[in-house]
């Protein structure tokens, strides 16, 4: 049994909040603009994204950025939905992986 | 699927009355749960209704979350939450939390 869900980590021993601030990169602001068009377009909820970050295995959950976590949830909730399937996104992957290496070659 | 924001929606009929006692569930479902795991079991006080809202537990599974659920802030006593904690006794900390995870108490 599951009693507490790792994310669910209110009152828990902690280290000591160390606030910081960056820029933020071009595909974080794109994630941002995704999450919310597909939302605002009735297509997402938040509660479903939120789901899929609090479904994140233990490890993923803390060592991934904000952001990641992000992409990870909307991908898996884009999925869910029958928006993208599994194969488009992982052709769609290469050739983006592709393209990247033809760059730095 | 309904906007996320508006409120008119079919709903449950509020059950608590500013002021009453209330107890929080103590239980552990799967799923995506709003009610915070160190608040379970505990006491509070309704400080106001905030209104009724789709079902964040229904939303996250897709679904529509109707009839709405009433929200309230429901305000408790932080001595009473943590027993080790140092700041004055008039320290509440206040909560919203969903109809169906509240009980009379």
């Amino acid at each position: 049994m599951i009693e507490r869900s790792h994310h669910d980590m209110g009152g828990l021993p902690a280290g000591k909040v160390e606030p910081t601030e960056h820029d933020y990169p071009e595909w974080e602001r794109r994630v941002d603009a995704m999450v919310q068009l597909l939302r605002l377009g009735g297509k997402i909820t938040v509660d479903e994204l939120r789901k899929n970050i609090e479904q994140l295995p233990p490890e993923a959950y803390d060592k991934l950025s904000y952001y990641d976590k992000w992409i990870a949830s909307l991908t898996q909730t884009l999925i869910q939905r029958g928006l993208i399937s599994t194969e488009e996104l992982g052709r769609k992957m290469e050739e983006v992986a592709k393209r990247a290496a033809a760059v730095r070659d | 699927m309904q906007p996320q924001f508006a409120t008119e929606y079919p709903a449950v009929a509020p059950q608590f009355k500013v002021g009453e006692r209330v107890r929080v569930r103590m239980t552990a479902p799967l799923g995506h749960i709003r009610t915070p795991f160190y608040i379970r079991g505990h006491v509070g006080e309704i400080e106001r209704l905030c209104g009724s809202f789709p079902n964040p537990e229904e939303l996250a599974q897709m679904r529509d979350g109707l009839p709405a659920v009433p929200l309230y802030r429901v305000r408790f006593r932080q001595k009473e939450v943590w027993p080790d904690y140092r700041g004055p006794d008039s320290d509440v900390i206040e909560i919203e939390i969903f109809q169906h995870w509240l009980e009379k108490a």
